[in-house]
């Protein structure tokens, strides 16, 4: 094995096609020093394991966040330790606490401003859905409504483990992701939008409520008077 | 200190055109407050203020409250002779009117410097559409700043003499004073019973009806 | 900046910039910037509008609402022991005291009496949350000043071992839930008394660890003496309260003045400061930390056996009488009431909650003139606010 030139292996256009050396093989490889693998999954490696978050604390769950930075639960050994300031340097946004009619302008500016690749992670109850405020006239039911969410992470608040999970679990979804074709990851295909209309502070509500595009209502759902 | 009915004799004495009346909470933590009219207000909370007394220099809390209209049914009974020659028919008029409800801002006031308190001072509107104006306290406590504005935010009272009138809460384009028994908020569709509305239904449905809330009175 | 999908109308188009030059013939080119509301250091979604000359502050014009969850109209829709949750999540960094300003105030409107042990619990709790607000404070007011999360993280080493006895005692770590009108809701085991002692016990020694790295420090000094002054008579007017109010001179602990709960059995001094600034408002907190722990030393001393809960509380149908009370505490952050109208109904017609952080910040423009922005953010610090509370 040691004199044969390794061909060349370029990343499979759909993703599931049989690969030109097995396991066994590219372990024994790495043994000697020689490292084969997909283009594609280097990229997403070094990208899922060094995300940087985005200083972005709204309520409660600001707490638990800030508390898995800390040394007991320790953001940190994820890569995800530098808390960003500007959005113009994160790519992670975590909507931690409730969103309300007031604010969502702004969050939906700060995620325009965020550039691709960029992720969303819901954490709590309020910015799945509102929460426990959910009958508020000024809560925003859901941060989901106006930006695309890929993690959510229930609980009020979901301990600094639940957030350490939901991660986890962004981790694999961006290790998942495809760099080329039709079913590539969101930020390879120009017809999906990245930055989203901001909703606008009315008389006596958003205008409009709601992203159309990106949120109905689902049907199960009855107002009642 | 002095007991609210010698505070109230006081300040009929040194005001006399004000109306202080006392309010008495019929609940068991027994904290009658001090009914003032709109116009004495300011000036009866600049004595409140600066008696050597009462020394009420610290404001703790300003709260607005609601009070909404009233439908009253006065029936009227006449009795009719009957043309006949037998018994007088009796008729039964009923009408409705509407007795205007109010808004009222409540004061909790207390005294740093002789530690003792709270005296609870009420100023009420005439009525909750068009005479909602009331003198503002915030030039003799500054802590009623922010809580002013948040009381005209929330219900919709004018206060006069306020340094900076602003809505706090809500953003500056919003049209509503949301706090108001009568609002209705905006339809997001998605709202459907919580537990909380069932676990109320159920504690009411366990009582017969309470009797609809009505403005304390004097 | 609309992306490549549609954008059609009635959609905001793109603001313009939130820095604007406004001319001032008298002073110049002034700048007004909006600070907020997502900052790094303004403790939550508040945002300030500052006008500049050059990096000195001419005006200061806080805006609050961003996290306006609507708490007192969905208490009014709520049963009074449904709110209780929602009372966590108002300081969500003390929970449990602001559990017990909320039973006590309904325990004042419905005339309900507390069995002794359940007072010395609370009374425990109370001081264990103003040790971890006070503690998380000061680490947050360090972050303020630049030292980028270390003091942080010793405050939040301290802070997970009560958070690990909350949890132990009521269930979760940071909305705890547990307080109830008549007592408490779970009676503490002798086991957990004896670890909450061990803990309180070790804290004077954290307490040695921190002041040896932030009390003398140059740089702390030079940015916090002096900065941020604010008068006595000033503050009083304004109703500011908690350690903001003694760091000024003013001596007022509702602890003292109204001994609630059993207060008065307990031997503390009340921490004042002398010249109001900065470095007065951190050294009170350090201070206040050091007469907490001795509260809790003789609180675990003391502690009777007994209920936890008054037998005769009503658990179910909780309907007090109309009527309408004021109960207040001194919270970790400044005098915390509830105002309470109840009209025999299960469900409270008015609930107020009287919130300090938002009156303390009545005269954060007035603190904060004629000095710079990096010092806005440290005497915003040092006020210790918490949106939760500001707009309830």
């Amino acid at each position: 094995m040691s004199d044969a030139v390794p061909t060349p292996v370029s990343a499979p256009a759909t993703g599931a096609v049989a690969p030109q050396i097995t396991d066994a093989e590219r372990e024994e490889l790495r043994r000697h020093g020689v490292l084969i693998t997909y283009f594609e999954e280097l990229y997403n490696w070094g990208r899922s394991n060094s995300i940087w978050p985005l200083q972005f604390g709204l309520a409660c769950c600001a707490i638990e966040m800030i508390a898995a930075a800390t040394a007991r639960f320790d953001i940190a050994r994820f890569g995800a330790e530098i808390f960003r300031p500007s959005p113009r340097q994160a790519d992670l946004m975590i909507v931690s606490g409730t969103v309300t009619k007031k604010m969502a302008p702004q969050v939906v500016r700060l995620w325009n401003q965020m550039p691709e690749p960029k992720y969303c992670i819901a954490m709590g109850a309020c910015a799945i859905s509102g929460g426990p405020f959910k009958q508020g006239y000024n809560v925003l039911k859901g941060v989901d409504r106006f930006i695309p969410v890929d993690i959510y992470i229930p609980g009020c608040p979901p301990r600094p483990e639940a957030l350490l999970n939901g991660l986890i679990e962004l981790q694999k979804k961006i290790r998942g992701e495809h760099l080329t074709g039709p079913d590539g990851a969101r930020f390879t295909r120009p017809e999906i939008p990245s930055e989203f209309p901001i909703p606008e502070c009315g008389e006596h509500d958003l205008v409009p409520p709601k992203n159309n595009a990106l949120w109905t209502p689902p049907p199960s759902a009855p107002r009642k008077a | 200190m002095e007991s609210l009915e010698q505070i109230r004799d006081r300040l009929r004495a040194y005001f006399p055109a004000a109306q202080v009346l006392i309010v008495t909470n019929p609940g068991v933590a027994a904290e009658h407050s001090l009914l003032v009219d709109a116009a004495h207000g300011r000036d009866i909370a600049l004595f409140l203020r600066d008696d050597s007394a009462l020394a009420l220099d610290y404001c703790s809390n300003a709260t607005g409250v609601d009070w909404p209209d009233k439908e009253i049914t006065d029936s009227v009974k006449t009795a009719v002779p009957d043309p006949a020659g037998g018994a007088p028919k009796i008729i039964e008029q009923k009408t409705t009117r509407l007795q205007p409800g109010c808004l009222e801002a409540v004061y909790h006031l207390y005294s740093m410097k002789l530690r003792h308190g709270p005296v609870i001072l009420r100023l009420r509107t005439a009525n909750r559409s068009d005479q909602t104006t009331l003198p503002s306290l915030t030039p003799i406590w500054r802590s009623c700043d922010f809580q002013e504005r948040e009381i005209y935010d929330l219900y919709g009272i004018i206060f006069e003499g306020h340094p900076d009138l602003r809505r706090l809460l809500m953003w500056e384009g919003f049209k509503d004073h949301p706090m108001r028994k009568d609002y209705v908020d905006p339809d997001d569709y998605e709202w459907e019973p919580t537990a909380h509305a069932q676990v109320l239904e159920r504690a009411k449905a366990h009582f017969p009806a309470a009797p609809k809330p009505e403005v304390p009175k004097p | 900046m609309i992306g490549n999908g549609s954008a059609p109308a009635p959609f905001a188009s793109f603001p313009g910039p939130t820095v604007r030059s406004v001319n001032d013939p008298f002073h110049g080119d002034l700048l007004e910037v909006s600070m907020g509301p997502q900052h790094p250091s303004t403790h939550g979604v508040f945002r300030m509008v500052v006008t500049l000359d050059g990096e000195l502050i001419i005006k200061l014009k806080p805006v609050f609402g961003y996290l306006h969850r609507n708490h007192e109209k969905i208490a009014e829709n709520t049963t009074y022991l449904g709110s209780m949750p929602y009372t966590d999540r108002l300081d969500y960094l003390c929970s449990m005291s602001t559990n017990w300003a909320y039973a006590l105030a309904v325990e004042k409107l419905a005339g309900q009496a507390v069995p002794e042990r359940a007072q010395y619990v609370r009374v425990i709790l109370a001081e264990m949350t103003r040790l971890v607000n006070h503690s998380c404070l000061v680490g947050f007011l360090f972050n303020d000043l630049g030292t980028s999360f270390t003091p942080l993280l010793y405050a939040f080493r301290e802070r997970e071992k009560f958070l690990d006895l909350f949890e132990a005692l009521s269930g979760s770590r940071m909305m705890c839930n547990y307080q109830r009108f008549g007592g408490c809701r779970v009676d503490p085991s002798s086991e957990w008394l004896e670890a909450a002692r061990q803990i309180v016990e070790n804290y004077p020694r954290f307490l040695d660890e921190y002041e040896t790295m932030l009390t003398g420090n140059e740089i702390m000094l030079a940015r916090t003496q002096g900065i941020g002054r604010l008068g006595l008579a000033q503050a009083i007017n304004a109703g500011i309260t908690g350690p903001v109010l003694r760091a000024s001179g003013g001596s007022y602990d509702v602890r003292k003045v109204d001994g609630y709960g059993f207060y008065p059995r307990f031997d503390f001094r009340v921490p004042l400061g002398e010249h109001g600034d900065t470095y007065d408002r951190y050294m009170l907190r350090i201070l206040e930390m050091r007469e907490s722990v001795k509260i809790l030393q003789q609180a675990f001393r003391d502690i009777p056996a007994g209920p936890i809960m008054d037998p005769k509380a009503k658990l179910r149908g909780f309907r007090p009488k109309a009527g309408e009370a004021y109960g207040r505490i001194e919270g970790p952050k400044g005098e915390l009431g509830f105002y309470l109208i109840s009209d025999g109904s299960p469900n409270p017609y008015r609930y107020r909650v009287r919130p300090p952080t938002l009156i303390n910040l009545t005269l954060l423009e007035e603190m904060c003139l004629g000095h710079t922005i990096a010092d806005a953010v440290v005497i915003l610090g040092s006020i210790d606010i918490v949106l939760g509370e500001v707009d309830r």
